[in-house]
């Protein structure tokens, strides 16, 4: 059984050596299946979807079309090393896998080989600082910038005094999870707000208990970081128990229209921060339904077009194709190399004007990366649903994060895994 | 013809009382040790290592410490995730606490410190049995994922409560980190399977074996006949949870390099691994193997069929997969219920009859 399973197994992967129809490869390691999937579907379509518009309308990046193999990991650790290795031997540029337990493994993985991980909004925060992580671009923000940005936006709200307030974090217990807990302690102590933190285990789809001690404190305002069914089901359970939809803030990964949904008209006034724009008015949504939407060609059941995450998946593959413009830029050739794409990265230079001529005005705020800094502004909105017009408003202009909070943080997180590791500093 | 005993003649006691008393079938055996030892590690890649070799390999020691518990001591456990994470956790706090020490004795020392815990939550098992001694290593499972979840000591206090593992090295090659080779991390997985494949089946043979079989089968008859029951059973739970901790230790510290523990260690870890020795063949170290082989390759051989061959949509593909290997498991149940080891025992006879079955 053992050899004969072993022999099938091989000749199925001589079998799968695809052949090489496209110089330019970016992996798209996405889940469409399980508990994650609400989430994971419209990411992968934005992000497939672009590439897909960059070879249909001008035959790629500098003229080398791009192929985006997929490779499903349903959001677990086991899967997505799997996928790294079944995808990385044919000349990946970049990683983009949507999982921060995915990332902690890949850090040191793609560091031994050489490969460009960007981690937009998610993974280890501390990647932010490219003196220890040369490999590793989390920029436009992350997750401690996120916490930030969502307590600044309460001071705000509160007139800029929150001493005394009670704030709830609903968090996934995971990685994910706890990263903005670090953040929120030191900024708890900074503004004299009581923090009290609220875990929910893998996958989420039972939450009474936690909304049972929302209920019992009265928290003044509940942040979420959540991912997947967990965020339906904190919605749903908060419109349960009449919490006020506009005290309730959910970090980018919580704010989707799969997430709000199932809660229907009640979950009318909920918010969430988004470190881009989202909705069907740029420029660049003509062209998408002119090259990919009506011919055909959409990611998956083309359903989720011009949605939160769908957008953010948009949001990624902009970057990375603009990364991999900016290496053919800088080596001279189009064919370009995973190093040249990494320096690609580090010397990004994404500017208002470059965001209009891609079609997306104010899509994003603008990047200027570094050799020490791949953490880009560290900004972002918060949005709020609107649930008779089913979408989501900007409820805030650009928030920019408490640097003087986070840059000890980061720095001190980094020497740890540098020390851990034995990293020299680069870029002195 | 090949295959029977008659012209291999035996001598002494030794010889009488070895492992594989068919010559096809030790021969058979120093093959494949002489294939797995010799010929794979020239071969094997990056990907036919971390998505093929090593996680069967791992999830082998696993189903074997499972089988000792469930299939020769008839003790039903649903803590194997969580004792493996303890095995991982143990070798992670102890490569970062002595850096200077062997990661192999780290590893063994992880088994060690599982065996001290598994013991620990098999002490109910001498008062009860069944379903409800599986609840009981059901709370293990919760137990252990929430301490290392609440306790920070455990993670060292880093920020995600992730544990990573550190480059560590055997004789100057590294197997634990990025830089280790697809053949070092093969390699000392093979070599750790091997040690707990011997140890288990040289265990299951013995008195040891002998007992835990007993108290299987009729656990009054064998009190009866001189068989303790309190040192039977712990010392199953003990042998078990050595291995299952060896097991967790390298599926955190080789194999994936960095690991949470809801996520990697959860329930369904625990089940996975039961339907190995299930499917397998309870009390059959062969039929680790085998439900090991089974649960590992197939999904990834269908997977490269389905996307990589046939070219479905990965979502579509992802479903069909579960379909196929939960459909796959059924069949196999209702055809052969006591596993694909019994399969194999059935062909083993009929090729002692071969070519003459009557």
């Amino acid at each position: 059984m053992k050899k004969t399973l072993t022999a099938l197994v091989a000749a199925a992967l001589t079998l799968t050596t695809a052949p090489a129809f496209a110089e330019l490869v970016v992996p798209n390691l996405s889940y469409r299946t399980g508990p994650y999937a609400a989430n994971g579907i419209p990411y992968a379509d934005g992000f497939n979807d672009y590439f897909t518009l960059l070879n249909e309308r001008d035959g790629g990046i500098g003229g080398e079309k791009v192929a985006n193999p997929e490779c499903e990991t349903a959001y677990n650790t086991e899967k997505g090393v799997e996928c790294y290795e079944s995808t990385k031997g044919n000349g990946a540029l970049a990683y983009n896998p949507l999982s921060t337990g995915i990332t902690y493994q890949l850090i040191p993985k793609v560091t031994a080989d050489g490969i460009t991980l960007y981690t937009p909004g998610y993974g280890r925060t501390s990647a932010a600082n490219g003196k220890v992580f040369e490999w590793v671009f989390n920029f436009p923000a992350n997750y401690w910038d996120g916490a930030s940005v969502a307590m600044k936006y309460i001071l705000d709200q509160e007139g800029g005094d929150i001493k005394g307030k009670k704030i709830a974090l609903i968090y996934h217990n995971s990685a994910y999870g706890k990263e903005p807990i670090r953040t929120l302690e030191e900024l708890a102590k900074k503004h004299g707000f009581e923090l009290s933190t609220i875990p929910v285990d893998h996958p989420g789809q039972e939450q009474k208990s936690q909304w049972l001690q929302i209920r019992r404190d009265k928290p003044d305002y509940v942040l979420m970081w959540g991912w997947g069914v967990m965020n339906q089901v904190a919605i749903q359970e908060a419109v349960n128990i009449r919490f006020p939809m506009d005290h309730f803030i959910g970090v980018w990964w919580s704010g989707s229209e799969n997430d709000v949904a199932p809660a229907g008209d009640k979950a009318n006034g909920y918010k969430a921060l988004s470190f881009h724009g989202t909705g069907m008015d740029y420029p660049v949504y003509a062209d998408l339904k002119q090259y990919v939407i009506d011919a055909g060609k959409a990611s998956g059941a083309g359903d989720q077009v011009g949605t939160m995450l769908y957008s953010r998946g948009m949001y990624a593959a902009m970057i990375i194709s603009e990364a991999i413009r900016k290496a053919q830029e800088m080596s001279g050739k189009s064919n370009v190399n995973a190093a040249e794409v990494r320096d690609g990265f580090e010397n990004l230079d994404l500017t208002e004007a470059r965001l209009e001529e891609l079609g997306l005005p104010n899509f994003a705020q603008p990047i200027k990366a570094s050799c020490d800094n791949h953490g880009g502004p560290g900004s972002a909105k918060v949005f709020q649903w609107d649930a008779a017009a089913k979408k989501w408003t900007e409820a805030s202009d650009w928030i920019e994060s408490d640097k003087d909070v986070l840059g000890p943080l980061i720095a001190e997180d980094s020497a740890a895994f540098a020390k851990e590791n034995n990293i020299t500093e680069r870029c002195n | 013809m090949f295959y029977r005993e008659a012209g291999d003649f035996k001598t002494s006691y030794g010889e009488d009382s070895q492992t594989f008393p068919i010559k096809f079938d030790r021969l058979r055996y120093f093959a494949v040790l002489a294939i797995a030892f010799g010929v794979v590690p020239l071969f094997i890649n990056d990907y036919w290592a971390n998505a093929v070799a090593v996680p069967f390999l791992i999830y082998a020691i696993a189903a074997i410490g499972l089988n000792i518990l469930v299939g020769y001591a008839g003790q039903v456990s649903l803590g194997t995730g969580g004792f493996m994470a303890v095995g991982a956790y143990a070798v992670y706090k102890l490569m970062t606490a002595f850096p200077e020490v062997s990661i192999f004795i780290h590893v063994i020392l992880a088994g060690g410190i599982t065996a001290a815990v598994g013991v620990l939550f098999g002490l109910p098992s001498l008062r009860i049995k069944g379903f409800y001694l599986a609840v009981a290593t059901l709370a293990a499972q919760f137990f252990l994922v929430w301490l290392f979840n609440k306790v920070p000591w455990f993670y060292n206090y880093s920020a995600s409560g992730q544990i990573n593992a550190p480059d560590r090295t055997i004789f100057g090659v590294f197997v634990t980190g990025a830089q280790t080779s697809a053949m070092a991390k093969y390699l000392f997985c093979l070599v750790m399977l091997t040690l707990v494949a011997l140890v288990a089946r040289n265990l299951t043979r013995g008195t040891v074996g002998r007992k835990w079989m007993a108290i299987r089968d009729m656990d009054i008859a064998a009190e009866i006949i001189g068989v303790n029951p309190l040192t039977t059973k712990l010392s199953a739970f003990a042998v078990s949870s050595f291995f299952i901790g060896i097991a967790g230790a390298l599926f955190f510290a080789v194999y994936l390099g960095a690991a949470e523990v809801g996520e990697a260690f959860g329930i369904q870890k625990s089940f996975l691994i039961l339907f190995m020795v299930i499917i397998g063949g309870l009390g059959s170290i062969f039929g680790s193997f085998a439900g090991a082989a089974f649960l590992v390759l197939l999904p990834v051989f269908l997977k490269n069929v389905l996307v990589g061959t046939l070219g479905w949509p990965t979502d579509l593909a992802a479903h069909i997969e579960l379909m196929i290997v939960g459909g796959l498991i059924v069949v196999f149940l209702i055809a052969e219920p006591h596993g694909l080891a019994q399969l194999w025992r059935v062909a083993k006879e009929k090729l002692r009859l071969w070519p003459f079955p009557h």
